[in-house]
């Protein structure tokens, strides 16, 4: 997506400069709805008289939000992850004004554009159409503007058909969709997504991200979101929050978004389906390099050779194993096949013990588990099935999001 | 095109001539978003509903002919009015419909916008705005529905009655600046509503809606200082061609108003933030 030459003035002028700023931002919550109330009176009362004061964490609070520093340009876009509750939401809103910081500034340029609840002022009587122009001025549009725009805003929804349909006959989707119409034709300077594109079909994500890709060269993005890929594709910077401090800040999103993930390691396996004939005694990646908190690394390219160890409590033939590869969104990526009968597997017994191998491993740089399911060879009726068996971690330079990094040789056309 | 900076920060900028200009220029910016919001509370109460509009005064109305029977029975013994009884029940209680409902309408606008309200930064004089514009739909049905009662018991046209509708805007102020002052404590407790709605119930009784002020003893006193009798007898007198006896008062009152109106206003913006903040953890 080029951006086009703009005959926009503004847009020449102000390129680099900064359009939010954000220094020593933090906020402070109270976990006990009384106190605060109470605290709230009192907040009332000092806003009144200036508010000049420190403030210090009273009884009952906690920092939801402590020490935020960041500037944001135009044409950047800045991701906030962390996990529920780290303190993403809470500095959305400081950020769109809607709370104040209890500590520090924020020095925001331009028009601001939230997303943060779509179809906001919507009233559930009244038609799409109504709710178009209810919603368009909440977001600021001026009546010659809905007017101008009420139309593509149908067209985008693609819901022309129930447009005169009081919008509580809606699905879920198409008032997201319609809130989403309205809210694209915002021209913000400072754009601020709070997860309201999780929602919605595919289809309906996909013209999300067109939409978003088009105002991104001229708008500074605030995203938070707990889907990785996208935080990843459209971010160039990152802020890896918890319990509302900034753990990891820089352009390097990737490395980021691997702390973000171990967080969630997981090392608890999970026995989906037993029937009481074998059990796993022991797994281990006997090609590992090293092991970093436990888990195995390898080099990209390295074999992946998996060394396993069964105990069998009735006497069975020997099973089929097959091993599927997660990546840390819980995706599976791929599966070791299964057909290559394993001549070697000792059936020694009560006990199995084999290897299996994988040669020059391209999945690319990250965090992977395991899961086994364990069946009988023709009828592939289970045995046993385990997930999260166990993880490993490939290591590689490139930070790529697709899972597979594949070796290629480029030659002389 | 300069691009406009916003500044959020712990400390207010405690220049109440400046809050008060930005206040009032978000009011005058954010017109349509109040008129938008105006029409779609007015169409979603009415869409849903068959006797629609009729619900805005059977209250008052009820109020008025439970007295009308009470007086006409002799089970209460009234002073004179000086005019039919009917009109002077029926001016009074659709009087004291439009304040109380003034009253309550910035935190019933506030409060019904909640789910807005920590969610997108948009003006909120807007809200205030919009209760007035309801404010204005409701009383100009009452005041249509007066009009014809005025002249089917038989007052008929006086010139004051073209100062009447100016006399509601000014009981609409009063209402509005003692709401807005309650509006931030009202939507932090739920108490205060209670005891808004609870204690006007008393207060009616201590102002001449349903009757006269007697002509002594403590009520005499009480009424002839409670701040809402003016509003109501000086908007009564005018529609039915009286004297207004207590017009000085009235515009007393309203001097007093259009300060208190302002400081309630920028009270109001401060307060939003905080708001917010304990209403949406």
């Amino acid at each position: 997506m080029n951006p086009q030459p703009t005959t926009d003035n503004r847009d020449l002028t102000t390129d680099t400069e900064i359009l939010v700023k954000a220094e020593g931002l933090s906020k402070k919550f109270c976990k006990d709805l009384k106190t605060s109330l109470w605290y709230g009176v009192k907040d009332l009362a000092s806003g009144v008289t200036g508010n000049k004061k420190d403030r210090e964490l009273r009884p009952k609070e906690f920092w939801a939000v402590k020490d935020i520093n960041f500037e944001l340009r135009r044409g950047e876009c800045l991701g906030l992850i962390g996990h529920n509750g780290a303190g993403k939401s809470t500095l959305l809103k400081i950020l769109n004004g809607l709370i104040n910081p209890d500590a520090g500034k924020v020095t925001i340029k331009g028009r601001v554009g939230a997303l943060i609840e779509l179809g906001a002022g919507f009233n559930p009587i009244l038609s799409g159409r109504e709710n178009i122009y209810n919603n368009g001025a909440v977001l600021g549009f001026s009546k010659k503007e809905i007017d101008a725009k009420v139309e593509e805003i149908i067209d985008f929804a693609e819901i022309r058909e129930f447009i005169d349909m009081p919008v509580r006959n809606y699905s879920s989707g198409m008032k997201v969709r319609l809130g989403f119409a309205v809210a694209a034709q915002m021209e913000p300077d400072v754009l601020i997504i709070d997860e309201v594109l999780a929602v919605g079909d595919l289809g309906f994500i996909l013209k999300c991200f067109k939409t978003i890709d088009k105002i991104l060269p001229k708008t500074a993005i605030v995203f938070v979101s707990h889907n990785m890929p996208m935080v990843s594709r459209i971010c160039n910077q990152i802020i890896l929050m918890e319990s509302g401090v900034s753990k990891f800040q820089g352009t390097d999103v990737a490395e980021a978004i691997d702390k973000y993930y171990t967080r969630f390691v997981n090392n608890d396996s999970n026995v989906v389906f037993d029937d009481g004939s074998i059990s796993l005694i022991k797994v281990e990646l006997s090609s590992a390099r090293s092991f970093e908190s436990g888990i195995p690394q390898l080099e990209w390219g390295d074999n992946l050779e998996f060394a396993f160890h069964w105990k069998l409590y009735k006497p069975i033939d020997v099973p089929q194993f097959s091993v599927l590869i997660f990546d840390k969104e819980q995706r599976p990526v791929a599966i070791l096949d299964w057909t290559n009968k394993a001549v070697n597997i000792k059936n020694d017994n009560d006990k199995i013990s084999f290897k299996l191998l994988h040669k020059n491993i391209q999945l690319s740089k990250g965090v992977y588990s395991i899961s086994i399911l364990v069946s009988r060879g023709a009828t592939r009726s289970p045995y046993l099935r385990m997930n999260n068996v166990m993880s490993f971690q490939i290591l590689h330079d490139e930070e790529i999001w697709p899972p597979f990094l594949l070796q290629t040789i480029y030659s002389e056309g | 095109m300069e691009l406009k900076t916003k500044v959020y920060q712990k400390e207010n900028n405690l220049h109440i001539g400046r809050l008060l200009k930005e206040s009032l220029s978000d009011m005058i910016s954010s017109r349509f978003l109040a008129r938008q919001l105006a029409v779609r509370d007015i169409k979603a109460q009415y869409r849903q509903s068959y006797l629609g509009i009729i619900w805005a005064f059977i209250t008052p109305l009820t109020t008025a002919f439970v007295w009308i029977f009470l007086n006409s029975s002799g089970t209460v013994r009234l002073s004179d009015t000086g005019v039919p009884y009917p009109v002077y029940a029926f001016s009074g209680t659709l009087l004291w419909s439009i304040i109380t409902e003034a009253i309550n309408s910035p935190m019933a606008s506030t409060s019904g916008a909640k789910s807005i309200l920590s969610k997108i930064n948009f003006p909120k004089e807007a809200l205030l705005v919009s209760g007035v514009y309801k404010l204005l739909f409701n009383s100009s049905i009452k005041i249509a529905l007066l009009v014809v009662f005025v002249f089917f018991y038989g007052i008929g046209f006086h010139w004051s009655l073209l100062l009447f509708p100016l006399a509601i805007l000014g009981a609409i102020l009063l209402g509005t600046t003692i709401g807005l002052f309650l509006t931030p404590i009202g939507m932090l407790y739920k108490d205060i509503g209670k005891m808004i709605s609870f204690g006007l119930k008393f207060v009616m009784y201590a102002t001449p809606v349903v009757y006269a002020i007697p002509k002594e003893g403590i009520m005499k006193t009480i009424m002839e200082w409670n701040p809402l009798t003016p509003v109501i007898l000086t908007t009564r007198d005018l529609a039915v061609g009286m004297e207004p006896q207590f017009l000085t008062y009235y515009l007393i009152v309203l001097a007093c108003c259009i300060p208190l109106f302002f400081i309630a206003l920028i009270f109001y913006r401060i307060s939003i933030p905080v708001l917010v903040e304990r209403m949406s953890a």
